[in-house]
């Protein structure tokens, strides 16, 4: 029976055309919006995580509710018994201090008066540290522009924008000035021995990475970090598991009188990132039902074209004998049919014009260049499994749909309004 | 009626704007006398920034050279992480001197907003001494009673464009006309920061506050308190101290 539908379908093209193209066009949409927006929340996601968030972040608490501010005199002070009991409480996350701060990078003339200068925000990371892994996380060999990686202490790297503009080149001599933990004013001279592009607007505009342990020494911060990021071994954010881990975290610490007692954030709970990935999921949801609903009335109307077109097909078919119940069957049966083909179809255009984009991107950096929140400069289409059936829910569902709505005129046709239109 | 409305309505806004632009004579004569008080031809001055952080305070000591309103230099004597920087300030411009990278940074505009040394000082209020009375119009707007001390209430319109605080609320003592409290606001209208003026002596005949507690209300904390330590007025200071060969001697 199906053999002999399929027959039909691709024999009367004028039964099938519309309706797979339709279907066809709306699939690809709906799997390429879906890749794009997959895409764009997991590449957020793994930004934020690796630069600003971690899967979890300790801090102190004056130190969360002012952090905007980099407010390093409100910092995690006896990091190393911090980090002990966290290692030893959570084995199966990679524990990475880091210091954010602000300052000035001067570059001197030939008297040692400033020649350039700009603002700029210091990151510090344990780069000779081996099991730290940041030099891996933050893809600064990949990220690399020119020069080279900090080999050692007092070399310093800076974002490619930043360096152009301060017109510095690797190898030579730039002076951080700016404030220690304390507020003490702060002069330090770092070789610039590379400069690497983070892909993060709000980052390329004027960041410098220096070694987590110059930093300390430079900003009066023995044994203290501004933020302690956690990370899952497998580098994937597992919510579920961060929300337990913070949780019992936080309860150590609820009733602690210590002004300065640390608490626990998972990525989602930072930088509202929570709400906007749950606002892009219903985001997404809503797409899909949207298209699943423009795409049935579209469908139904082409469905109720086409019946208009097969009365007398039906017509003959009732008049033989067939019941109106097997008529409006083969009917749904056709529609599947068409609604897959259309799928397939679309799916694979979906998942061609993805990849495209997963390739090349679209470049946002000049609408990002404002933004508060780690986001790419260039967004891209992610090709995943869930693309190859994720268009067959609003394809073959609008399909069905359509068709049964337009399909119920069978069941009103008279049969004796039917021999006379048939003039039999 | 409609015309009526109209002459009033423009009556007052004139009103408003000839009373913002134009200082009362009364008012005047009053910030003026402050004028009198604080500022001097030039001034030698040792003094104590003690910074009340969140968790602990730092006391920094300096020794500072003025002439008029755009000279300046500064020496820190303590503790030893600032022990031996320099800084000199000529107009709109400011130098910093460090000795651990023997370099000299230039900060200029905006950056002479930013916090000195962590304190709720901007190196603009650290280094700067201009004559209230002739970059803002005054005007009195009550009387009030600030540490048991009677004051007038006034309000400080800028009106030069150069100044780092639009408006201020000045609380003067009617006996001594040395400020008591002020209220610094920004051109929005916004609060930036409180200062309280105390212990106030009479050094070389002129009243003079040589304690001022800075709050940057945009801070947390107890903010900074300015302690003079030592001060002397109108003394000749060479010109070789507003060099920048001074810097690095």
């Amino acid at each position: 029976m199906i053999k002999f539908l399929i027959k039909g379908i691709l024999r009367d093209r004028s039964k099938s055309l519309i309706p797979v193209s339709v279907i066809t066009i709306g699939v690809s949409i709906t799997v390429l919006m879906s890749g794009f927006l997959s895409g764009i929340l997991s590449d957020v996601v793994d930004q934020s995580s690796k630069l600003d968030t971690g899967h979890v972040k300790v801090m102190t608490k004056p130190y969360a509710e002012n952090k905007d501010q980099l407010p390093n005199d409100l910092a995690i002070l006896d990091l190393t018994a911090l980090l002990d009991s966290l290692k030893s409480n959570y084995p199966e996350i990679n524990w990475a201090p880091r210091i954010k701060f602000g300052g000035f990078l001067d570059v001197a003339n030939d008297a040692g008066e400033t020649k350039n200068q700009g603002p700029g925000l210091g990151l510090a990371v344990s780069l000779f540290d081996k099991s730290a892994k940041e030099k891996s996380r933050l893809g600064l060999k990949k990220s690399l522009q020119r020069g080279r990686l900090p080999e050692k202490s007092r070399e310093i790297l800076l974002s490619d924008q930043f360096a152009k503009k301060l017109k510095l080149n690797p190898g030579e001599k730039v002076t951080y000035f700016g404030s220690s933990m304390e507020g003490s004013m702060v002069f330090e001279s770092f070789i610039m021995v590379g400069t690497v592009n983070f892909g993060v607007s709000l980052m390329d505009k004027g960041t410098f990475i220096i070694d987590f342990y110059d930093a300390q020494k430079l900003l009066d911060m023995q044994d203290g970090a501004g933020e302690l990021l956690g990370f899952f071994e497998n580098a994937i954010y597992n919510d579920i598991k961060a929300s337990e881990i913070t949780t019992n975290f936080n309860k150590e610490f609820d009733e602690s009188s210590d002004e300065f007692a640390p608490i626990m954030f998972t990525l989602k709970g930072q930088n509202d990132l929570g709400a906007s990935l749950d606002l892009a999921s219903s985001f997404m949801g809503a797409f899909v039902f949207i298209f699943i609903f423009a795409m049935s009335l579209v469908l139904w109307n082409t469905g109720l074209i086409g019946g208009l077109r097969r009365y007398k097909e039906f017509g003959i078919r009732l008049a033989l004998g067939e019941s109106k119940k097997t008529v409006y069957t083969l009917l749904m049966l056709e529609s599947i049919i068409i609604g897959a083909i259309g799928s397939i179809l679309g799916t694979i255009l979906g998942v061609l014009f993805c990849y495209y984009l997963q390739e090349v991107g679209i470049d946002i950096s000049q609408d990002t260049k404002n933004a508060s929140i780690v986001m790419p400069s260039i967004i891209r289409a992610h090709v995943t499994p869930s693309l190859l059936y994720v268009g067959f829910i609003p394809g073959l569902f609008s399909m069905v749909f359509g068709t049964a709505l337009a399909g119920r005129g069978i069941f009103k046709i008279k049969t004796a309004q039917l021999f006379k239109d048939l003039e039999v | 009626m409609n015309y009526n409305f109209y002459v009033i309505l423009i009556s007052l806004i004139s009103f408003n704007f000839y009373s913002q632009e134009r200082s009362s004579p009364e008012a005047l004569a009053v910030i003026e006398k402050v004028d009198l008080n604080m500022v001097s031809k030039s001034q030698i001055l040792t003094s104590e920034m003690i910074v009340h952080g969140k968790r602990k305070s730092r006391t920094i000591r300096s020794k500072g050279y003025s002439v008029g309103q755009d000279k300046n230099f500064t020496e820190y004597l303590s503790p030893e992480r600032e022990k031996g920087m320099k800084m000199l300030k000529l107009d709109d411009r400011l130098w910093i001197y460090s000795p651990s990278t023997d370099r000299t940074i230039q900060l200029s505009g905006h950056l002479l907003r930013q916090s000195l040394m962590g304190s709720d000082l901007s190196y603009e209020d650290m280094m700067e001494e201009k004559k209230l009375s002739l970059i803002y119009s005054v005007n009195i707007i009550g009387e009030e009673l600030i540490n048991n001390r009677k004051a007038w209430k006034m309000e400080l319109i800028a009106k030069v464009s150069n100044v780092s605080y639009y408006k201020r609320l000045s609380w003067i003592d009617k006996e001594k006309y040395v400020p008591l409290k002020e209220d610094l606001f920004a051109k929005s209208g916004e609060l930036l920061k409180t200062t309280l003026f105390t212990d106030i002596k009479k050094i070389n005949g002129r009243w003079y506050p040589t304690k001022i507690n800075y709050k940057d209300v945009l801070k947390t904390g107890q903010g900074t308190d300015f302690v003079i330590l030592e001060i002397a007025f109108d003394k000749s200071i060479p010109d070789n101290y507003f060099s920048k060969s001074i810097l690095k001697k």
